[in-house]
């Protein structure tokens, strides 16, 4: 494909300004069975910002985020190749346990999957305690901390007993963000986490997504351009597999370089 | 069908018009008739329901009216009188059951509930576990008396007495099958996006098991557990075998004990009114026992799953 190399011209671009990357996506390939889904993929994120995976259904945008915590090779006949650097350490290396990385990288989902079984307090608190921590007087400053900064806890604090479950679906999906925090990630990676809310619990989301990004690098897939312009600092579009263009938010949505991303932008498939 | 045939002839004028008349005529042709078939199967399905329902309840209002009169103090705390004296009672048996079948129940709940875990969590797809799978089913529909002869062999046999362990063992080998099945089908039904979010958090598989996926899981694998026992509780031919039943109390789990489904069958074959009486009574404490256990655990489970649920 000829759109290829400009690719390269504009991430060098990208690289001048940047003083640091936290997360830098080299020539990676994701696989079904024998299926390409995404194809030498390289792209660099900066830390603390939002970046989002733009593109059509299909055009591998989830794919890609699931193999930046390893979470892609767990589907069954799926594997992944390449490299993912976060911190200057490959998360490919053979030396690390794919289990160790998602501790760093966090991850919340399409739908919100609070566990059925768990109160409020214990499904903040279970990526800690099932690791293994038993202080009970941290893990409690930490689900405080953790529910105060996915904007739940004023909701919450006085039932924080009561099963997950309880909540209404967007109180359930910062419930995961909770969750997904109080791992205290690096890197949070979202998939669509609205698409499943209605316009009130999306803009809490987007809402929480901007304050997240003062510590946390967030990447976000979204069906939904406006979403994508709105929190964004970064977009990647990508399609079929290809990333097909990848700049500022402000550049992509006003003055894509590729026909492409300019006809996705503006509706005209998709 | 009549769409296509008809389309044809149709079509040339206003096609749209004319097949939403077209379907509108066959749906009217067809609603008497519908409207007949949707009665026919709504009485059939009722029938079904009551031809179900009337051995069960014909059943147990026989057992009621038969045993109720047999059922007393003595009946309960008693062993049996002198043959044919209607003195005495069942308790060694109602005593030798609850040991058989918790004892066999100890044994077989772990072990079927992890085999159960690893063919649904761990096990690879392979000739392996096809395999488990295969012989697992073949061995739920093994006749009772082919394991109580395994026991017999195995075990009577060898150690030189009838004794509770064979019977437990034997019982334990009819109730692990059921058990590792029910574990396996209901560990699959819990979304797979549970098992995901355990994995985002950086939790091994070994806790996810443990602790997410099994908790949802609970309710459907004990009320399996519980019908499994309420199977082996039933269970007289590999008691025979192994326990041979006797009129006295347990005296230790190498010696003989008596179970209720043993009880009942040597009642029924004694000539005494009396015996029968007991009989009835003795089927009657059996119903109940397994009744209670299974309303028992099932609002136990409820009671803890409650703040779950709602």
């Amino acid at each position: 494909m000829a759109i290829e190399e400009p690719i390269e011209e504009k991430e060098e671009a990208v690289q001048q300004t940047a003083e640091r990357y936290k997360v830098r996506i080299e020539n990676v390939n994701g696989w079904y069975g024998s299926k390409r889904a995404i194809k030498d993929v390289n792209l660099n994120v900066k830390e603390k910002t939002v970046t989002a995976f733009i593109g059509p259904s299909g055009c591998g945008k989830t794919t890609l985020l699931r193999c930046l915590n390893r979470m892609h090779e767990m589907t069954p006949g799926a594997h992944a190749d390449g490299r993912v650097i976060v911190d200057g350490v490959d998360i490919y290396d053979k030396s690390i346990d794919p289990v160790i990385i998602k501790r760093r990288i966090g991850m919340v989902f399409q739908k919100p999957n609070p566990f059925p079984t768990m109160s409020i307090f214990d499904n903040v608190s279970a990526g800690l305690r099932l690791n293994g921590m038993n202080n009970k007087t941290i893990i409690r400053e930490i689900v405080e901390e953790s529910l105060r900064n996915a904007a739940l806890w004023d909701e919450v604090k006085n039932q924080l007993d009561e099963p997950g479950m309880s909540l209404s679906g967007g109180q359930q999906q910062r419930l995961c963000i909770a969750r997904a925090l109080a791992m205290q990630p690096e890197v949070l990676l979202m998939d669509e986490p609205t698409s499943s809310l209605d316009p009130f619990g999306s803009s809490k989301i987007e809402e929480l997504v901007r304050i997240l990004k003062d510590n946390v690098t967030i990447i976000i897939v979204t069906h939904n351009m406006q979403q994508a312009a709105r929190v964004s600092d970064f977009t990647a579009f990508m399609y079929l597999g290809d990333l097909i263009e990848y700049g500022s938010t402000n550049q992509i949505f006003m003055n894509p370089e590729k026909e492409l991303t300019e006809r996705y932008i503006s509706g005209k498939f998709g | 069908m009549t769409l296509d045939s008809n389309s044809d002839s149709n079509s040339n004028s206003k096609p749209n018009k004319n097949y939403r008349h077209i379907l509108q005529e066959t749906v009217n042709k067809k609603y008497r008739r519908r409207l007949l078939v949707n009665r026919l199967v709504t009485i059939f399905t009722i029938v079904c329901v009551i031809a179900a329902i009337v051995p069960l309840v014909s059943i147990l209002l026989e057992v009621v009216k038969n045993g109720a009169s047999a059922i007393s103090f003595e009946f309960l705390t008693q062993p049996q009188g002198s043959m044919g004296s209607g003195t005495g009672g069942i308790a060694p048996a109602i005593q030798g059951t609850i040991i058989v079948v918790g004892l066999a129940s100890l044994i077989a709940a772990p072990i079927g509930v992890l085999a159960g875990i690893y063919l649904s969590e761990f096990a690879k797809k392979g000739i392996f576990v096809d395999l488990v799978r295969f012989f697992n089913d073949v061995l739920t529909g093994l006749p009772s008396i082919v394991i109580g002869i395994v026991g017999y062999t195995a075990i009577v046999l060898t150690t030189g007495s009838f004794s509770v362990i064979a019977g437990a063992l034997s019982l334990s080998i009819i109730m692990i099958p059921i058990v590792v099945r029910v574990t396996e089908e209901t560990l699959k039904v819990v979304p797979y996006s549970l098992r995901e979010a355990g994995y985002s958090l950086g939790i091994s598989k070994a806790i996810i098991t443990l602790f997410i996926v099994l908790p949802s899981a609970k309710n459907g694998i004990l009320t399996g557990i519980v019908i499994a026992i309420s199977r082996i509780a039933g269970e007289t031919a590999p008691l025979i075998m192994t326990i041979l039943g006797t009129s006295l109390f347990f005296t230790g789990i190498t010696g003989p004990v008596d179970a209720l489904p043993l009880r009942i069958w040597r009642l029924s074959s004694q000539p005494y009114e009396s015996a029968h009486a007991f009989g009835w009574g003795s089927a009657l404490i059996l119903i109940l026992m397994i009744l209670a256990l299974s309303v028992g655990l099932r609002l136990w489970a409820q009671k803890r799953s409650l703040k779950a649920v709602i």
